[in-house]
């Protein structure tokens, strides 16, 4: 028989519910998995087993009682430490809030546990959400499941990386400028952005409010979908959050591209982009074809600006946004006092962050100053409008538009920790959909040198049922979720 | 440099000098929401616990959203249409970035006119009344922003040894409503900032009379110089006050051939002056931008004219219908449109005396001076309108002569006692008897012979008899009665001799 770890969310789901699994054998075999591989992992910040293991005790009894079971009855699943979690220490993987113990559960957590969740722990990321590998954790990288001398990809690396190691059956990222599908893209799991606005940030810790959606994280479309359902949805604490009707996006689950029209540009293609890559991700392409969809190649000029307008709009933001922790009321306060604010603030910052943090928060600030903004700031907002405008026209002729979720194949732990600007460069595929606000998905979609390739499908606003539907069917079609790594 | 200056300054009074210019930053907290901005804590913080009305996101915990108050939009609204200033179809919020502990979140959630920041309202004047002549003060923005916590001090901001936080006041709602520089002088500024307390008091949005309800930053200059800002006027009575002291203190500057600096100062009203904050150099530069969690304000035309129906009478249709209705003098009408609460209980007034001069009358001198001496607004007084109607009534119906009244209007407003109950325990009730005042006028005349023998030649005598009279009584004779028996008294004398 199959260990509960190696089931999926669904099956979990019908298992528990027929009662032919509980709650608390199920959950005892993911602790089982973590404790076999945790410790070459290291995807998690915190984990919560008591709180756990008692919520899976009262699953069990809602089951007995033949209480109404949630959608999610019993699945463990594992959250990035930027959501809140009541009591439970949300660190943001930075020693500035390594003690912080947020009083109230974020929207997305409080959907989990409605829907009868069970909440295994808090995942590594990078500080802040700020990377692309989860090397700038101030808890230790993670590794990822497929080579463990690799970076995860990141910054949602400890929650990918959960899913693929089997740790978790499925998990929740943030995704500001590809946090979700780079990490999804690196481990081999299905990630996907979503539209801005469907799922309510209210307890997302901030880093560039404008761009980041929270996002599901799974090893199948399928549960990728049952995940998606429970988190999204309007809520009022969130401003931003769209009034969109809800979907029941499992029944968009169909073997059915036919007619679907894929726009393919060749900017996603194109310099920077690894030939082996540019291969596979063809390779899936037309796979889809063969499956009944049509592909054109087109030109989106506009994506040469989309990265520097990106940086700059996300800088702005988190220069604002982390501003709060100064050590007086939120983040590390350093023993040396000062009498002046401004002192006593600066170096509570400078030993509270992270390199990578203070690096953004500089740039950030630079470019909202005086004499600059207009030719930072405000220009990135045009250029973002343009983007979006070019978008907009590319989804009146196409379906869905398809390319590499990532330019480069997951890199050596430490490899590109020197290299910024090539650090940078890893987002310039999947920063698009944040500028844009559109949804996007990563797939498996094969494998270089044992080393897992997403391909990145992106849909128009609101489109999540085509980008379901495109992903499900390349998905049976390619078996590549089906794959797992030797630990 | 400059607190050298502050210590030899002679306070003088300004008058409108042709070269003060003087533009405000009036800060007015809509107290008519029951809750912050941007959260459900509740408002009435006043005399509560500090550090007792929070909740995440008026603290800025981390992962916690603002979601704007709808209701903070209506009042804005009404703000905007009340001051004849041009509503913004769509406008945003802008954060505003400083490190300082008032705010949280290390920056404050507000609007702004540029780098794209659009206000909810822009234009619009508010026209004021100075010595009889009427003056139209330009408005140039109002934006909705969320109030900062209260810093506390031990004593002065200078030499307090520490510095305490509430932050029970951050994110109450604020409008900031910005002038123009129209204004020539500290009273002109007092006298805008009274009207512009009573338009928000007359739409219900704002009770300037609460403690910090209304603050204000005032930038001046003087002869085309520098521009000062001054910070912290927390109360439209210290902006005269600060403003006098920082007009002495350029003006001062000038004449020792000093230049005035661009700077900020902060209004000490412990020490009642101006300290130095900051020059331009240092300057803060507030990085503004557009506040990413929350969606634009939209107001539709349909929303505008909804508004516009519900704006109750403003000061200045009040003060006309004074005029028309009740025949008073436009500048006694402009003085009690100029508060809420001193128009209101004049309209109770005469609801219950329908004679309106006689009330104004009574409320324009008596009862003003008083108020003014004590420095105290017309609600904190002990006074109701049943209080000076039944006091005119015993004038009237002759209990108590009017000079008696004078002295009795300061006790009810000490005490709340009704006029009856002073009268009686003062044994104040007028001597209106013939034969009782006959009785005292003899006892006068007794008593002052060289007055009386003057009196046949001196008309002064005879007034200085009466006025003895009228002693003998403190005051409770009636006049007339008095003056008549006296006369009479001397004539028989006279005629006698
Ligand atoms: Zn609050």
């Amino acid at each position: 028989m199959k260990s509960s770890y190696n089931l999926s969310a669904k099956e979990i789901v019908t298992k528990i519910s027929r009662g032919e699994s509980s709650a608390e054998e199920c959950l005892s075999s993911f602790f089982e998995r973590i404790d076999e591989v945790e410790s070459r992992v290291h995807a998690f910040i915190t984990l919560d087993r008591d709180a756990a293991l008692q919520r899976a005790k009262e699953i069990d009894g809602k089951v007995k009682r033949k209480e109404r079971l949630g959608k999610l009855v019993g699945v463990p699943v594992a959250i990035k430490d930027n959501l809140c979690t009541r009591d439970v220490r949300t660190t943001c993987s930075s020693k500035m809030l390594e003690n912080f113990l947020p009083p109230y559960n974020a929207h997305v957590v409080e959907q989990l546990l409605k829907e009868d969740a069970i909440i295994l722990g808090k995942t590594n990321m990078d500080e802040f959400a700020m990377g692309s590998s989860t090397e700038s954790s101030y808890f230790g990288t993670t590794k990822n499941p497929w080579n463990l001398a690799y970076v995860p990809g990141g910054s949602s690396g400890g929650s990918a990386a959960a899913v693929s190691a089997r740790e978790s059956s499925i998990a929740l990222g943030s995704d500001t400028g590809g946090s979700v599908r780079c990490p999804a893209s690196f481990c081999s799991t299905v990630g996907l952005k979503p539209t801005y606005g469907l799922v309510s940030r209210f307890g997302l810790i901030a880093y560039a409010n404008s761009l980041e959606q929270i996002g599901p994280l799974a090893r199948s479309v399928d549960d990728l979908a049952l995940l998606f359902e429970v988190i999204s949805g309007y809520d009022q604490r969130d401003s931003t959050s769209i009034r969109a009707s809800t979907q029941n996006y499992s029944e968009f689950l169909r073997e059915d591209v036919d007619g679907l029209k894929i726009g393919v540009p060749e900017e996603f293609f194109g310099e920077g982009v690894d030939e082996r890559i540019v291969k596979i991700v063809w390779k899936g392409i037309d796979c889809l074809e063969k499956l009944g969809a049509s592909y054109s190649e087109f030109s989106l000029s506009t994506v040469k600006y989309a990265l520097p307008a990106y940086y700059l709009i996300a800088t702005s933001e988190a220069s604002s946004n982390l501003a709060r922790y100064d050590g007086l009321r939120y983040g590390y306060s350093s023993e040396v006092g000062s009498d002046d604010w401004s002192t006593t603030f600066s170096n509570n910052r400078k030993k509270g962050f992270g390199a990578e943090v203070r690096r953004r928060i500089l740039l950030g600030t630079f470019a909202l100053s005086a004499g600059y903004y207009d030719q930072y700031y405000l220009k990135s907002l045009q250029v973002r409008t343009k983007i979006r405008l070019e978008f907009e026209k590319a989804f009146k002729k196409f379906d869905v538009l398809a390319g590499p979720t990532m330019p480069i194949l997951p890199f050596k732990i430490g490899e590109k920790i020197d290299d910024l600007l090539a650090l940078y460069m890893c987002d310039i595929l999947t920063v698009l959909a944040n500028l844009v606000g559109c949804p996007a998905i990563s797939i498996p979609c094969g494998f270089v040198d044992s080393l897992p390739i997403g391909m990145q499908i992106m849909g128009p606003m609101l489109g999540e049922s085509v980008l379901f539907r495109t992903a499900y069917t390349f998905e049976k079609c390619s078996k590549f979720t089906d794959y797992s790594p030797k630990l | 440099m400059s607190k050298k200056i502050t210590s030899v300054v002679v306070f003088s009074k300004e008058e409108f000098a042709e070269d003060v210019v003087i533009g405000l930053e009036v800060h007015c907290q809509l107290t008519n929401l029951r809750t912050k901005l941007f959260c459900g804590c509740s408002s009435e913080y006043r005399g509560e616990q500090p550090n007792t009305h929070l909740c995440p996101i008026c603290l800025g915990m981390p992962g916690s959203l603002p979601v704007a108050n709808r209701k903070s939009v209506d009042d804005a609204m009404m703000v905007a249409l009340a001051l004849k200033s041009e509503i913004a179809e769509r406008s945003l919020f802008f954060r505003k970035n400083y490190y300082y502990p008032d705010m949280p979140k290390n920056f404050q959630i507000t609007q702004y006119d540029q780098a794209g920041g659009i206000p909810i309202a822009s234009g619009g004047e508010v026209s004021i009344q100075v010595n009889h002549e009427n003056k139209q003060i330009r408005i140039r923005r109002i934006q909705l922003e969320e109030d900062p916590a209260k810093l506390v001090h031990l004593g002065s901001i200078d030499t307090s040894p520490y510095t305490l936080v509430d932050y029970n006041r951050a994110g109450i709602a604020l409008l900031e409503i910005i002038t123009e520089p129209d204004l020539k002088s500290s009273k002109e500024a007092r006298v805008f900032l009274q009207k512009l307390r009573s338009i928000l008091e007359h739409l219900g949005v704002s009770d300037g009379k609460l403690e910090g309800a209304m603050r204000c930053d005032a930038n001046i200059s003087i002869k085309k110089g520098n521009r000062v800002e001054i910070k912290n006027i927390s109360s439209f009575k210290e902006v005269e006050k600060a403003l006098n002291f920082e007009i002495a203190r350029q003006r001062a500057m000038n004449s020792r051939g000093l230049k005035v600096e661009m700077e900020t100062r902060h209004w000490d009203d412990v020490k009642r002056v101006t300290i130095s904050l900051r020059t331009k150099e240092a300057e803060h530069d507030y990085r503004y931008f557009p506040e990413p969690d929350l969606v634009p304000v939209e107001i539709s035309k349909e929303k505008i004219a909804k508004i516009s129906q519900i704006i109750p009478e403003l000061p200045d249709a009040r003060l006309d219908r004074f005029v028309k209705l009740y025949k008073i003098p436009s500048y006694d009408a402009g003085v009690l449109t100029s508060d809420k609460a001193m128009a209101d209980f004049f309209e109770e007034c005469i609801k219950l005396y329908p004679d309106a001069k006689t009330i104004s009358n009574w409320m324009m001198t008596d009862l003003l001076r008083w108020l003014h001496e004590k420095d105290i607004e017309i609600k904190e007084a002990k006074v109701t309108p049943q209080h000076l109607v039944e006091m005119i009534k015993l004038i009237d119906d002759g209990t108590i002569s009017g000079k008696i009244a004078k002295s009795v209007l300061p006790e009810i407003l000490n005490t709340g006692k009704t006029p009856s109950e002073i009268v009686t325990e003062k044994g104040l009730l007028r001597i209106a008897s013939r034969k009782d005042i006959e009785l005292l006028a003899d006892r006068v005349l007794i008593e002052n012979p060289k007055a009386v023998q003057d009196a046949a030649v001196d008309e002064k005598a005879i007034h200085y008899l009466i006025g003895q009279l009228m002693k003998l009584t403190k005051g409770k004779a009636d006049p007339q009665l008095a003056n008549q028996i006296i006369k009479e008294k001397l004539k028989k004398q006279s005629k006698s001799n």
